[in-house]
């Protein structure tokens, strides 16, 4: 950590906070001012570079020296506009950094073959926008500066979703229907953000909680603590509000699907958490009770249903985009258990289903770019033409069930405990029967990869073997291999998510 | 002594032997790595300093897995899974099967890292393991029935599995401890969910049909295997937890005697040895139950040598099954003419298993049946009794009357295979081996065993070659030979029949059978009514919507945008509701 902590020199690293979201925010013009995409792509590889340095760097110093305050422009809070890192965000940063490098090093094959030539500047541009707007969420400490960000990078997001249309115009459709949703979530949330600061009459979220503690509730805090649920709810996927999201994944270039759905319901899911626990804390009726009752419960129903729905998908991504409303049901749950244990299950669930999901959209990203195929069926005999990556997609599919090896079985393991800790015997059943409906879409989609021959090609001929480019590759099996290492070393995910529960249920 | 490897458990070797057999196409490299896999989990055996040793800690995610527990009791039962182990591969070295000689390591494997598992969750894994890889050897018959039985077989031990996690979950929310020792007790939930997952793989009386459907099934070698492993590791996982429990007796004195009828009556030879086999898993548990020392002993003492003769039994039926290509008893009769070697080393494991004297069986059983005496469980005691005379009436005398004399059908086969012949003679000589007496001042083969017990000075000071018992246990089985040879005389022995026995698996196989098909097509129906209700939704919504948005369009299938703006005040009513009404 000491090592981390003295990446950078002094000078940079006081100001690590702010430049991690200036950077790439600056970068995204100069991105959109190079005359050819590669040189786009150089630029936005050297601002993910930058940012998961710096993400590092701040993981070293909030480690060792505890919460980082960072005033911008010198203005103090509450008046000025603070950013803030302690170990609940701290893991969201490395994620959306480290991630964000892997994806960007995966992007350059893949953007060049969906997206249009003279689209890929503007592109890589958007997309930089987008990566600065989820590191904003996630390092203000400011609640009306999380609105701001979370509309740059939501109107971002819309862009590069339907920025897929070269392939697929439904990436239009897909796009407007998120665009409509997303605005009504952040309408939500902006709602809830004024009620508060009725309330309170500040906007800094460390002070508004002191000011929520020391004058209690009322009808007017819990109406914005309805709003601001929804609002983020609905950007996180929560059930029933996830419905942007199936056609967003499958129609987005594999690229930013890969990018999504391992950052962005995470950032939103995060900020939800900043605003239960922080701003409101858990100990107050109606938000206990809203645990009970509105969160386990959704995210139970989610667990089944969205499963259940996956497994009758024909698109891959789309099967995949319901697994991770799935998923978002497991987090939802363990956060709703309101335990310290649960939420810090629900932490390491948020990191580890990151890295299958990155994985495993990364693979379908490589089918769609050597053989164009995208539907559940076309799959088949992959594992003869693509050994590495249909490998790559087995063990990121197989650590999205829980199998034991893998990091699906710890995440899953910590959240049966907590349950158990809690005494919810009907949620350990309902983990146990979400990771069997888990088991039966998983194992559509493998055993079309693995079992069935490979259709003949135009002469009869069997398909040659292709590799997909070591660009596709290297990210890709990095991540599937994340997935079983962190599962031999647990300790670093898991201390990181015990580290995050702690920070805002005990030492708050 | 090399310390370097006291944390290595004799598992790895085997299993990584399996996993490497997966893999290579070459059938002498498979048979090569299947023949020195246990020769190296032999070194690591004797490599460990004899007492109590605990190594091959892992740290995983906060737990910490204790993979290689060496002491009295695990030691006697990781010896025996390696020689097992070595033996198996000798049987099987004549079949070209990559599956089968993978599974067959791994499976042995598994059996080994159970033994030597210190905590619940690395018994857990090789558990399942077990479950896992064995069923490959059911399903190398490749027959309709053996893919059924398989199936069977792999849902029960699944289900075996999955009650261990949650008993070892429960219990250690109880107490706080993954450890796998006497702690567990029947009293607990967590205690009683464990001791049902070990009742199953130990086929305890109503869970034990498994066995019977499944073994028989196997392939010639798969059966062999599977005889050694899977029961023993559950006798091991009892004696490791439970020993003492009282409701072991009675369980184990049941387990003893209803096999008897059945074993009598079925025509299929392999299915008599598996009855036999429940037989005698019923004295080891009989043994654990009473729990003392001196039946402790007996129960390992006595798992120790059944794995050898129950091996060599089947070894002898597999022979004949491979070069008669049956083992029904109404279709053989007269292979010792042709087959000498199968029959005589047959007639061995008949003896070893009957308990005749100066056969391995003999030193076993009696450490059993005198703990039991001891304890004043008379009725029990005379139950082993009787079952003891069924032992000797179908697998001691019934299995090689019917194979290899009884009426000559005419089978002019070769003899067995070199290996199998190999492999039967070393077992041949254990048996008779274990069950030498002391003779002229040179301590016998016995003596061996019994050090090996996990409490050799209780071993070695019981007398075993009293002039009571010898007779005592003569007098038995001349009473049951002398029964069996005036039934045959008079003709009042049951005819083998081309028959099928009812047992309790009936209610498995066609009440769950039945219940299941049903629902699967009640809910086929249910199904198609929800997609007719669902489709004349659709109909009557009416052509627009449907034009609007393309069949093909992925759109027609999703809620339009406006129903979610819907959805999404309905969610914020609900918290709002949520909230007014939360005290």
């Amino acid at each position: 950590m000491d090592m981390l902590a003295s990446l950078l020199p002094a000078g940079i690293a006081v100001h690590a906070p702010a430049l991690i979201v200036v950077i790439p925010l600056i970068m995204a013009a100069v991105a959109a001012l190079m005359p050819r995409g590669i040189f786009a792509w150089g630029v936005t590889l050297a601002t993910a570079i930058a940012v998961a340095v710096l993400s590092l760097n701040i993981l070293g110093q909030v480690s060792t020296g505890g919460v980082i305050s960072y005033a911008m422009g010198g203005w103090l809070p509450p008046v000025g506009i603070e950013l803030r890192v302690d170990m609940l965000n701290v893991p969201l940063l490395l994620l959306v950094g480290i991630v964000g490098l892997l994806c960007v090093i995966y992007a350059l094959p893949s953007v060049a073959d969906e997206i249009a030539k003279k689209q890929q500047s503007l592109f890589y541009s958007a997309f930089l926008v987008c990566f600065a707007g989820l590191l904003g969420v996630t390092i203000t400490g400011d609640a009306f500066n999380v609105f701001v960000f979370l509309e740059i990078s939501s109107i971002s997001t819309y862009t590069i979703i339907a920025m897929g249309a070269g392939k697929d115009r439904r990436a239009l459709t897909a796009s407007y229907n998120y665009l409509v949703l997303g605005t009504i979530g952040a309408t939500f949330f902006v709602i809830g953000v004024g009620f508060l600061y009725m309330a309170t009459g500040t906007l800094n979220i460390a002070d508004m909680a002191a000011v929520l503690e020391q004058n209690g509730h009322d009808r007017v805090t819990q109406a914005a603590f309805a709003f601001i649920v929804v609002g983020l709810g609905l950007k996180a996927a929560m059930f029933p509000l996830h419905v942007w999201l199936p056609n967003a994944y499958a129609f987005a270039p594999n690229f930013v699907t890969a990018f999504l759905a391992s950052t962005a319901t995470k950032v939103a899911f995060y900020a939800l958490i900043r605003f239960v626990f922080s701003v409101f804390h858990p100990e107050v009726n109606f938000v206990a009770m809203s645990f009970t009752w509105l969160f386990a419960v959704v995210g139970v129903i989610a667990m089944m249903v969205a499963s259940v729905q996956a497994v009758f998908q024909t698109d891959a991504r789309r099967l995949l985009a319901y697994s991770s409303v799935a998923q978002v049901g497991y987090m939802m749950l363990g956060l709703g258990m309101g335990t310290a244990a649960g939420l810090s299950a629900s932490m390491l669930h948020l990191m580890n289903h990151a890295l299958m999901k990155g994985a495993l959209f990364m693979a379908l990203g490589a089918f769609a770019l050597n053989f164009g195929v995208r539907r559940v069926k076309d799959l088949a005999g992959l594992g003869q033409t693509m050994p590495a990556s249909s490998a790559a997609f087995t063990v990121a599919s197989l650590s999205l069930v829980g199998v034991p090896l893998t990091v699906g079985f710890t995440s899953k393991w910590y959240l049966v405990t907590a349950a158990l800790e809690r005494g919810w015997w009907w949620a350990v059943a309902a983990l146990m029967i979400s990771s069997l409906l888990a088991l039966a879409y998983v194992a559509r989609l493998l055993s079309a990869i693995w079992m069935e021959t490979p259709p003949a090609g135009k002469a009869g001929l069997a398909p040659a073997r292709r590799l997909a480019p070591w660009m596709v590759l290297a990210p890709m099996s990095l991540l599937a291999f994340a997935n079983i290492y962190f599962f031999f070393h647990a300790d670093p995910l898991v201390g990181l998510a015990r580290a995050a529960a702690n920070a805002v249920m005990g030492g708050n | 002594m090399i310390e370097a490897l006291y944390d290595v458990s004799p598992a790895w070797p085997v299993i990584i032997a399996g996993l490497i057999a997966a893999a290579v196409p070459n059938h002498y490299v498979r048979k090569g790595l299947a023949l020195v896999a246990p020769v190296l989990a032999g070194f690591l055996w004797f490599n460990v300093p004899s007492g109590v040793h605990t190594g091959g800690i892992i740290e995983l995610g906060g737990f910490t897995l204790e993979t290689f527990r060496y002491d009295g009791l695990s030691r006697i039962w990781g010896l025996i899974f390696i020689i097992a182990a070595f033996i198996n591969a000798l049987y099987g070295l004549h079949s070209k099967d990559r599956v089968g000689d993978a599974s067959g390591l791994i499976y042995a494997g598994a059996g080994l890292g159970a033994v030597f598992a210190g905590d619940l969750l690395s018994l857990f894994f090789f558990w399942e393991l077990t479950a896992i890889s064995s069923v490959f050897l059911i399903w190398g018959s490749k027959t309709n029935e053996a893919y059924k039985a398989g199936l069977r077989y792999l849902a029960i031990h699944v289900l075996s599995g999955v009650m261990l996690l949650a008993g070892a979950v429960i219990h250690s929310a109880d107490t706080g401890s993954w450890a796998f020792d006497e702690s567990l007790s029947v009293n607990t939930l967590g205690g009683f969910l464990i001791f049902l997952a070990f009742g199953i793989k130990c086929a305890f009386p109503f869970l034990h049909n498994w066995l019977q459907d499944a073994y028989p099934k196997a392939t010639v070698t798969g059966a062999v295997v599977l005889s050694a492993f899977t029961t023993k590791l559950a006798v091991y996982a009892l004696a490791r937890g439970y020993a003492g429990t009282d409701m072991l007796i009675w369980i184990g004195a049941i387990m003893t005697a209803f096999p008897v009828f059945f074993a009598v009556v079925e025509n299929d030879l392999r299915k008599v040895l598996s009855y036999s086999l429940n037989n005698q898993l019923g004295f080891m548990v009989v043994g654990i139950g009473v729990g003392t020392e001196l039946a402790i002993n007996g129960a390992a003492a006595h798992a120790f040598v059944h794995i050898i003769y129950k091996a060599l039994l089947f070894m002898s039926m597999g022979a004949v099954l491979y070069r008669v290509g049956t083992v029904k008893a109404s279709e053989l009769g007269g292979l010792f003419k042709t087959m000498p070697a199968t029959a005589i080393f047959c007639i061995i494991g008949a003896a070893s298993i009957s308990a005749f004297p100066l056969f391995s069986g003999f030193v076993a059983k009696a450490m059993t049946l005198a703990a039991v005496a001891h304890e004043g469980h008379y009725i029990v005691w005379f139950i082993l009794l009787f079952a003891s005379a069924g032992v000797l009436e179908h697998s001691g005398i019934k299995i090689p009357y019917f194979a290899f004399f009884a009426h000559d059908k005419g089978h002019r086969v070769r003899e067995a295979p070199v290996n199998m012949l190999m492999a039967m003679g070393i077992a041949a000589l254990m048996c008779v081996y274990l069950g030498w007496p002391d003779m002229f001042g040179i301590p016998g083969g016995y003596r061996a065993l019994y050090n090996l017990t996990p409490f050799p000075e209780v071993a070695n000071e019981y007398p075993m070659w009293t002039f009571d018992h010898v007779v005592g246990q003569m007098q038995l089985l001349l009473a049951a030979l002398f029964a069996f040879a005036f039934l045959v005389r008079m003709k009042w022995y049951p005819d083998e029949k081309r028959s099928i026995n009812l047992d309790f698996d009936w209610v498995y196989r066609r009440a769950f059978d039945g219940t299941a098909r049903w629902g699967h097509a009640m809910f086929g129906r249910l199904w198609a009514s929800i997609g007719n209700v669902l489709a004349a939704a659709r109909t009557r919504m009416g052509g627009r919507l449907f034009q609007a948005f393309s069949p093909m369009g992925a759109i027609s299938r999703d809620i339009p945008s406006g129903m979610l703006a819907i959805w999404t005040s309905a969610l914020l009513a609900i918290v709002l509701i949520i909230a007014y009404i939360a005290p």
